[in-house]
């Protein structure tokens, strides 16, 4: 019996600092104490403060460290484990972040407080890799109750009336979608999981599969029972190496428990679940390209109807549902349709998990309830844009969705609120941009992502896309006129109408969404030949005020094209415009600001 | 694993693994396990307190913290309730500590003789 565990974050954003030396250096140093029969260390999934990592919090003490190095690892042992001393500079201590003075309580920071978690809610908190603790926090319960005390339609009925729409973005009623497939003739169906999360920024997914992976088994299963199937397919990306890894360890455990395979929990129900990688394509994400690549075809998409419920994988009825609306059917069950249906909005249920990222000081993973408005994501749980710039706006939804500004920051967030305003719900990718972000650069970023991303299938998406990052590279580079202005808005009309999937038709929304809220500063880029942000590198020019400058000669050393000349103490330093790279760096190495950008 | 009945027993068995990690229990049962408390014997106790918790449930955590300032009286453990009203006991030895939990966090009764207001009296 441990008296102490010793949870260290091991989600992607830790990793990448190095948390799995920090959990090894534990280990030894617990041996070294002699303490190794008395604290456990434990690997998790993802905390969802992620700006804060590497992070390790201590039980039943609730201590929360943050930005742990390798090298600390030991002092926590031989102080805080031996002698029972916290490590206070560890501490989180960011004022806006706890609410005492000083917290020994995990459950007092302020980060969490505005949250409800549903999906996430053994992120962080059990060893994802260790299905006997997912069993002890009520896992594979909600699958015994589906199957020993509900019918499939009692299933999709709790579904139904729970409200829980798709997770992916489109927000279809989970439950309707079911009672799709079920409804249809045969014995041979099959149940996906889209885990090839793929908008820029977005991370809710692989955090949900990489903290909680056996979640996503059963929430499966559940949903296979439902719906009249045996056989499930985890659809995955290639670049996503510690949630496959988790993955496989979680089916190989389920496996051997037989809580997988012949009939589970002695109902007569089989079901056996397959990993399939993608090679990361985003096109992938879009259902029936995804059932292509999983029948190892290309991935491309096919025009609907048939739609997957009638004719999916190997021609054969399909349901293929989000990660994150997977992660909640199994809590749906077992605190029933009420529960679920009492959190969020009038028409969209539940929590909805935002990856919070961009210009703000929190960056991570955020579970709300639907309702939240934006201003208390982005202030209270975000904590705002760092550095005192003042916010622009904020992207949701990915490629596919759009921005939202000042204006919009309290409308209370839903999937029919966020299309009002102009936007999308998206897979919950939440970037926030500040005054030194250019929006039409912003909307050129997306388009070059949907260039290199569209399949080519069909021709307003392969060709128009092209045409439209001409245009806006043409805007950034000073030669846009009116006229292109027009023809581009236009073009983006024509190819949201005729493109063949989701993907193309809606390749479009960052053009029109920045067109929308910030024409002002296409017209800059266009009439004066000004970035307003100053970020696009034509329309900028580097020069030195005469009278701040110091003659220092920072600026000129600084400089990687020479184009800086001056005398040290003795003459003025000046910017030679035609060598000049507009790289910045002078403006860095300058300490008096007398480096002007214009 | 072939029924419900078997995940309750598989679940009933991990529970103790994570339970640490989850909401309030009524007492917090602190030991004092910096250098003198640990030179007067604090490790037995700790361990005797986390064995015993396990075994028989108790509704508390068991905790350590640095020294309390009182080093003639180690080992030292303090049982917090709920309220914020909290019990020290001193020269604890691991029978003793056994006898805490059952008295004190099992049927809320203090143990007079053990806590530091005792060995004060008995000293003046």
């Amino acid at each position: 019996m441990y008296r102490t565990n010793v949870l260290c974050c091991a989600g992607t954003g830790c990793t990448a600092s190095d948390s799995a030396l920090i959990y090894d250096n534990f280990n030894e140093a617990l041996k070294k104490y002699g303490l190794e029969n008395e604290v456990k260390v434990i690997k998790t999934g993802c905390f969802g403060l992620c700006q804060k990592g590497p992070i390790v919090a201590v039980y039943p003490d609730k201590v929360f460290y943050n930005h742990v190095k390798p090298s600390d690892v030991e002092r926590i042992v031989s102080e805080h484990l031996y002698k029972g001393r916290v490590v206070t500079e560890l501490e989180l201590t960011d004022e806006d972040l706890i609410t005492k003075e000083k917290i020994y309580d995990i459950d007092k920071i302020k980060f969490y407080e505005k949250q409800q978690r549903i999906a996430l809610r053994n992120c962080g908190k059990i060893n994802p890799e260790d299905i006997e603790e997912y069993i002890a926090v009520d896992g594979y319960q909600a699958l015994g109750k589906a199957l020993t005390e509900m019918t499939p339609q009692d299933v999709i009925d709790v579904m139904k009336a729970s409200g829980l729409r798709g997770r992916g973005g489109a927000g279809f009623p989970t439950g309707v979608k079911w009672q799709f497939e079920k409804d249809q003739p045969g014995d041979e169906k099959y149940v996906i999981c889209n885990a090839d999360e793929g908008d820029p920024g977005a991370f809710m997914d692989r955090s949900i599969l990489e903290g909680d992976p056996n979640a996503i088994i059963e929430g499966m299963a559940i949903m296979a029972y439902a719906v009249g199937a045996h056989h499930g397919y985890i659809y995955i990306r290639a670049e996503y190496p510690i949630a496959v890894q988790r993955l496989r360890i979680a089916i190989n455990q389920a496996k051997s428990l037989g809580l997988l395979g012949k009939n589970i929990f002695g109902s007569g129900f089989d079901f056996d679940l397959e990993l399939r990688l993608g090679a990361g394509a985003f096109v992938c994400g879009e259902e029936t390209a995804l059932i292509s690549s999983i029948e190892g075809k290309r991935g491309m998409p096919n025009p609907k109807p048939p739609f997957p419920a009638v004719s999916g994988v190997w021609g054969k009825p399909t349901s293929i549902n989000n990660v994150e609306t997977i992660a909640n059917v199994a809590q749906i069950i077992l605190k029933g349709a009420e529960w679920y249906a009492g959190i969020g909005t009038e028409k969209s249920k539940g929590t909805k998990v935002f990856a919070l990222g961009g210009k703000i000081k929190n960056t991570g993973l955020v579970e709300v309830p639907m309702g939240t408005t934006l201003r208390e994501i982005i202030y209270e749980i975000g904590g705002g844009c760092p550095n005192n710039k003042e916010f622009k706006a904020v992207q949701t939804g990915g490629p596919s969705g759009g921005c939202l500004t000042e204006k919009e920051l309290d409308t209370p967030i839903d999937y029919d609120n966020l299309i009002a305003a102009g936007s999308m719900m998206g897979s919950g990718g939440m970037i926030v941009l500040d005054e030194d972000n250019c929006m039409v650069d912003v909307a050129r970023f997306y388009m070059e992502f949907i260039v290199d991303e569209s399949c080519g299938k069909c021709t307003p998406c392969r060709v128009g896309t092209k045409r439209l990052l001409e245009m806006l590279t043409k805007i950034t580079e000073g030669e846009g006129t009116l006229e292109l202005l027009d023809e581009m808005e236009q073009l983006c009309y024509e190819i949201r109408d005729t493109a063949l999937c989701g993907l193309g038709q809606t390749a479009p929304n960052p053009i029109l969404s920045t067109l929308s809220h910030f024409r002002d500063e296409y017209i800059a880029h266009i009439v004066d030949k000004r970035c307003p942000a100053g970020v696009c590198k034509s329309l900028l020019t580097y020069s030195i005020d005469p009278d701040k400058c110091k003659k220092c000669s920072m600026c000129a050393r600084g400089c990687p094209a020479d184009a800086i000349s001056g005398v040290p103490g003795k003459e003025a330093y000046k910017i030679d415009t035609s060598k000049c790279i507009k790289c910045g760096a002078c403006m860095s190495a300058c300490r008096f600001g007398a480096v002007v950008r214009k | 694993m072939k029924s419900l009945e078997d995940l309750k027993k598989m679940r009933e068995a991990a529970l103790k693994r994570v339970e640490m990690r989850e909401g309030e229990k009524d007492y917090r049962v602190v030991v004092g396990m910096a250098t003198c408390g640990i030179a007067a014997g604090a490790r037995p106790v700790l361990n005797r307190l986390v064995e015993e918790t396990a075994e028989k449930s108790y509704n508390c955590t068991i905790t350590q913290t640095g020294c309390i300032g009182m080093c003639v009286y180690e080992p030292i453990v303090e049982v917090y309730g709920k309220d914020g009203e909290h019990t020290t006991y001193v020269h604890v030895n691991p029978d003793k500590a056994a006898k805490i939990l059952e008295e004190h966090i099992g049927k809320g009764h203090i143990i007079e003789e053990f806590t530091v207001n005792a060995a004060q009296s008995k000293e003046a």
